[in-house]
């Protein structure tokens, strides 16, 4: 993978992270209320499969969907003015922190009740597929979800109709405080794919590159019109389920086991770090192999300690910036509030 | 002897009394087990009586419930809790199609003795999603009760009693009552589970209402007496059926009726309450009912929005200043 799209992740992760943390501290001031679910953890799975994807796919998400707006490209200022309820956001202080949307970056909203996104992403699927467009829909959903009536009835009518759809399981190993073991009786979520007929695959959803290198694959095979695809990641959240959840009931050796070895920003930062071959690996690899091992260390990337320091202090500033924005933006009145109610209505005379 | 309690704990409490009464009583629903339930309702039951009699569930609403019409054909009293009445949506099948259509389609074969625990209302910014109030959607069902708890001695009384029925009952909670606290007799003799509870005497008017907006209603009778307005507040306690009885005695003496609702008015719980009550006390009124209900908007997560789409505390102190305007006049 070349030089600018490791950048590009790594950039991109950063930023999720700086702007989730943030998030969670503005919870605490009060500037956000409300159930607010954040994504530490998992940010190798969205930035990873986002930007893999097509600028004409559209995506459909939980209510853990903040990362996911941004990487569709909704501003972080819209982002944190919504989860701040205010007009300026990017659903105008209607939906708040899970009902992120924006018809115009394609992505079509976080949906708060578990198991909606599969039927959604079927529909826009279905839309696509009639006007034969070389497109698909992202459909993100939680290891939870799959047990939900709709992720059954909706894989098989994807199946069967061939629609273009890639689902994406961020399997986090908790449907809140209950761990997948006790929740579902095959944990491979990728497997009960099979029983449509659906390709699938289980990927490290620790690692972006594998995650953006899987997601590339499925999705030229989806614009190729050979039907759905499903990818399942696995990955773990290290803060509670939502800011109300102090996430008490996992292990804390299994929270510290994720935290040390496999933090998604940690491996995109030493992935992209330069790893030039100490002398003891030179001599070992032995002379002949040295231009082979420095052009390996090489296609690692390069990124020094100083352009990791002022990559962070640039999503800083943006999340700065975002929270100035948010806070500056005005609150939305009872009649905007009437007026997205009626937002379809035309001049029909109802009485 | 009264205890002061939350209202989850009365809840607790009652589940614990009637599983260790009863071997046939079970939990089941999303994190009811090892987490305890997500308001605490079911806080240490998973280590008393283990996991058949407290299931952990997939999010799988609309089997879960089913499962629980299931086991409770064979007698079991499955006591379902769906996180909150949002995802019961999910669960409406079950509900409405199996609990309440068996026992009659087979010709009264089978008991149907489930409890659905749910909690209702507009809570914190929680937005559209999760903010539904579906009372008025249970109601319209024959051979479904609905108790509405508004205080832990009725969350006490009313669980206990659903729990021994072998008819299907919603227990409908609320988010923001969970954590509210009250004295409960764990002792004294319930009244009959859906009879109206009378909070509060006054002579001028008489506010009707349930669940939370009890405690509302409550604050502006309060703020009504100041400017000299005396209100009688009654808690209906039950949606399905209702005690008309114990509203027609109030509206008796005071000849004016204000409905509080929290769910929007169009074909709300209010509608029914206002067409039987004026049906049955159409002559005793000397204003026409009015109601207070939520507005016809679903609820933005804008918390400024969200508090002004239902009623409060002014709105009902307004409302019943209105209603009782030509009082000096008679
Ligand atoms: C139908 C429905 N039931 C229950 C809930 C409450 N709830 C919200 S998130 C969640 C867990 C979802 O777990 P998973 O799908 O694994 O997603 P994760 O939160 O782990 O990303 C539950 C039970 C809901 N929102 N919708
Ligand atoms: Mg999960």
């Amino acid at each position: 993978m070349d030089r600018e799209t490791q950048l590009k992740l790594l950039k991109d992760m950063l930023l999720a992270r700086a702007f989730e943390e943030r998030a969670a501290e503005e919870y605490t001031k009060g500037n956000i209320a409300g159930f607010l679910h954040l994504y530490p953890g998992e940010e190798a799975v969205a930035v990873g499969v986002l930007n893999a994807a097509g600028p004409s796919d559209y995506v459909v998400s939980t209510y853990r969907e903040h990362v996911h707006a941004m990487l569709r490209g909704i501003s972080p200022d819209q982002v944190m003015a919504e989860l701040f309820g205010k007009k300026d956001g990017c659903s105008h202080g209607m939906g708040g922190s899970m009902h992120l949307f924006d018809r115009q970056k394609r992505f079509m909203g976080g949906y708060g009740i578990v198991g909606e996104t599969f039927p959604v992403a079927t529909g826009i699927a279905y839309s696509i597929a009639m006007k034969q467009q070389p497109e698909a829909v992202i459909c993100f959903f939680g290891d939870g979800a799959v047990n939900q009536g709709t992720f059954h009835e909706s894989l098989n009518m994807a199946a069967l109709w061939g629609l273009p759809v890639l689902f994406v399981c961020e399997n986090n190993h908790y449907q809140i405080g209950t761990e997948i073991h006790r929740h579902s009786a095959v944990a491979e979520v990728y497997k009960r794919a099979c029983g449509y007929r659906i390709p699938a695959r289980r990927i490290d959803g620790m690692n972006v590159l594998e995650v953006y290198e899987a997601t590339g694959q499925a999705l030229q095979q989806i614009y190729a019109g050979t039907g759905p695809q499903l990818l399942e990641f696995e990955t773990y959240r290290f803060r509670g389920h939502s800011m109300a959840d102090p996430g008490s009931y996992r292990p804390k050796v299994e929270v510290e086991a994720f935290k040390d070895q496999e933090d998604p920003v940690a491996i995109a930062i030493r992935e992209t770090l330069p790893c030039y071959p100490s002398a003891d690996e030179i001599s070992a690899a032995g002379p002949d192999v040295i231009n082979k091992l420095c052009s390996q260390m090489d296609n690692l990337g390069h990124l020094d300690n100083r352009q990791l320091e002022a990559l962070r202090s640039e999503v800083a500033q943006i999340v700065d910036d975002a929270v100035a924005f948010a806070l500056a933006s005005p609150e939305p009145t009872l009649e905007d509030a009437q007026a997205y109610l009626d937002c379809n209505r035309q001049q029909e005379v109802l009485i | 002897m009264a205890e002061e309690m939350f209202y989850w704990q009365a809840l607790n409490r009652a589940l614990y009394q009637q599983m260790e009464a009863d071997d046939s009583v079970f939990l089941l629903g999303e994190d009811v087990g090892l987490y305890g339930g997500s308001y605490r309702v079911s806080e240490g039951l998973y280590a008393r009586f283990g996991e058949w009699r407290v299931r952990d569930t997939p999010i799988s609403e609309g089997s879960f419930t089913g499962l629980g019409v299931g086991a409770a054909l064979l007698g079991s009293r499955p006591v379902v809790e769906i996180m909150t009445i949002n995802f019961a949506l999910l669960a409406l099948d079950a509900i409405i199609n199996m609990a309440t259509k068996i026992p009659f389609m087979s010709g009264g074969q089978f008991p149907m003795p489930l409890v659905v625990r749910t909690p209702g209302g507009v809570a914190k910014q929680l937005a559209a999603q999760h903010s539904q109030r579906l009372e008025q959607t249970l109601m319209n069902v024959p051979g479904l009760r609905i108790a509405v708890p508004a205080t832990p001695q009725d969350a006490w009384w009313q669980l206990n009693q659903a729990i021994r029925s072998d008819e299907p009952i919603i227990v409908l909670e609320h988010e923001l009552l969970y954590f509210s606290k009250g004295e409960v007799d764990t002792q004294v003799e319930a009244p009959p589970m859906h009879r109206a509870r009378v909070h509060r005497q006054g002579a001028d008017l008489t506010i009707v209402t349930y669940s939370r907006m009890l405690q509302v209603s409550l604050q502006a009778a309060e703020q009504l007496s100041a400017q000299g307005i005396e209100a009688t507040v009654i808690d209906l306690r039950s949606l399905r059926p209702i005690d008309w009885d114990s509203c027609v005695q109030s509206i008796e003496q005071t000849h004016r009726l204000l409905v509080v609702e929290e769910d929007s008015s169009f074909a709300g719980a209010g509608a029914e309450i206002i067409a039987g009550l004026s049906e049955r006390c159409f002559y005793l009124l000397d204003e026409p009912p009015k109601r207070l209900a939520a507005r016809e908007l679903p609820i933005a997560y804008n918390g400024t929005l969200e508090a002004m789409s239902i009623p409060r505390p002014a709105d009902i102190v307004a409302a019943a200043t209105d209603l009782c305007q030509t009082k000096d006049a008679i």
